[in-house]
């Protein structure tokens, strides 16, 4: 926890806590643009869905959906809307060439069986050994909804969780053990957040990268359990175009 | 001679009873058999227990029969998705009973049950609340829990095209658990949107095999 805001101006000296959260939108930017070329992918519903909006034209990233269509595109609209057309978030989407349909067991046997590089699950809360918990909150309220959840959690190669890095009442989402029941124990690889990307490692959360303006210091307060730094750390700032995009620390 | 053809929803759904266990297609509204269940609902069953992705949307299909309290319990792996209200209001008002699971695990427990297997281990959901009650078992440093195959007693099925022997064919991705339903259960009904000639469908083109399949009964619409 040495290497702090060592680079910081002067002006963000006087005003540390200067930075704007990323939007859902931005967190889904940065995710869809760390998939290497011919990734196959499944975008889970909530937030990760937003990641199909930004996947990089130059390369071929393949997403598949639990209802059994592997080649899916965006969203559609107008004439191509066709209702047995759907993504598993039930929005029409539309197909692109090479895609292909089947039945539930297949698609889930390329979901269970390890044929997925990645899996883009939300998150209620996230331990620092990789447990997630995302399909059911501890209120005495709460109905039981699993849906492909457990299944992606346990069978993709990677894991990737897209969530905020706090509740809406502050309280942190990356903690030492979830307190809500859990999806799939220890399968989490990394965490992108409003505020930062965080590896789960055997040791437990490592940053990766941290948003411009924020310190060290105020993130690991919001996060809780313990964070070390990586040594490759890089700082997540908005380019000119105003993409979130990496820059070496 | 073999003639699937139902030529009425009454008379495709003339076997079923009250208390039955009904498999119905779909996953969101893609591959519902709206039809079949709205002549379920005006069959008068009740105390039924529906085994589906999801426990239907607005009040119609699903929603529809349980809104009418029609329904004893629901087996599924996702009960709330958007549109969910009815099943919600219902539950919480303990008019129906829940059994959820992994989507995953829905799909394989229908499989086995279609396929003549027993039980199989599955590391989907080890270590969580689905674990709890099953055998567990660590085999080479993996952890996996004990799924029973889930049998039923009809299926209700929507697909696109079928013929006098039951072969079938699906539109897009209202296939979902249609095929894998027929399997799983003792006697599956199938709306199509249209009935063709026998030996139009091309062999090789054949989604559902006609032996898993044995009423038909054509609803018209292409969707």
């Amino acid at each position: 926890m040495s290497r702090t805001h060592t680079k910081q101006s002067s002006a963000q000296a006087l005003q540390p806590e200067s930075y704007k959260p990323l939007s859902r939108n931005e967190i889904a930017y940065l995710v869809a643009h760390d998939f290497p070329d011919g990734a196959v992918v499944n975008l889970g519903i909530g937030m990760p869905t937003l990641v199909a909006d930004f996947l990089p034209a130059d390369r071929e990233i393949l997403l598949q959906s639990e209802n059994g269509i592997l080649g899916m595109g965006g969203a559609a609209s107008g004439a191509d809307i066709d209702l047995d057309i759907i993504n598993a978030s039930r929005t029409p989407v539309v197909l692109l060439p090479g895609a292909s349909i089947t039945e539930h067991t297949i698609a889930f046997a390329m979901m269970r069986g390890g044929h997925l590089d990645y899996s883009v699950l939300g998150g209620f809360q996230v331990a620092e050994n990789g447990d997630l918990a995302n399909w059911l909150t501890a209120g005495p309220d709460a109905i039981a909804a699993i849906g492909g959840a457990m299944d992606l959690a346990v069978g993709a190669r990677e894991v990737i969780v897209m969530m905020e890095h706090v509740t809406k009442d502050q309280t942190p989402k990356l903690l030492p053990a979830c307190t809500y029941p859990l999806t799939a124990a220890g399968v989490v690889n990394t965490i992108y957040t409003d505020l930062a990307i965080i590896d789960v490692t055997p040791s437990g959360f490592v940053l990766r990268a941290i948003l411009e303006g924020l310190t060290v210091e105020t993130l690991a307060k919001k996060t809780g359990a313990t964070l070390a730094i990586s040594d490759k750390l890089t700082v997540i700032r908005r380019n000119a175009q105003g993409e979130p995009v990496y820059k070496a620390v | 001679m073999i003639d699937k053809i139902k030529h009425s929803l009454e008379d495709a759904i003339a076997p079923l009873q009250d208390g039955a266990s009904i498999m119905v297609s779909g996953f969101g509204e893609a591959g519902i058999p709206f039809e079949l269940l709205r002549a379920v609902l005006d069959k008068g069953l009740r105390d039924l227990t529906i085994i589906s992705n999801n426990a239907g949307t607005h009040e119609v299909g699903i929603a529809g029969l349980i809104k009418a309290k029609r329904v004893r319990k629901i087996v599924c792996s996702h009960p709330r998705p958007i549109n969910s209200e009815t099943f919600l209001a219902a539950y919480r008002a303990g008019e129906v009973e829940l059994e959820c699971m992994p989507q995953g695990t829905l799909a394989e427990r229908l499989r086995a049950a279609g396929s003549g297997l027993g039980p199989f281990f599955t590391p989907t959901g080890y270590g969580t609340l689905v674990a709890e009650g099953k055998e567990q078992r660590v085999i080479d440093g993996k952890g996996y829990i004990l799924e029973q195959p889930l049998h039923g007693d009809f299926a209700l099925v929507r697909a696109h095209l079928g013929d006098r022997w039951g072969n079938l064919t699906y539109r897009w991705a209202a296939r979902n658990f249609g095929p894998v339903m027929c399997m799983a259960a003792k006697h599956s009904i199938v709306q199509v949107n249209r009935v063709v000639a026998l030996g139009d469908l091309p062999p090789e083109q054949v989604m559902t095999p006609g032996i898993f399949v044995q009423a038909v009964v054509a609803v018209g619409g292409e969707r």
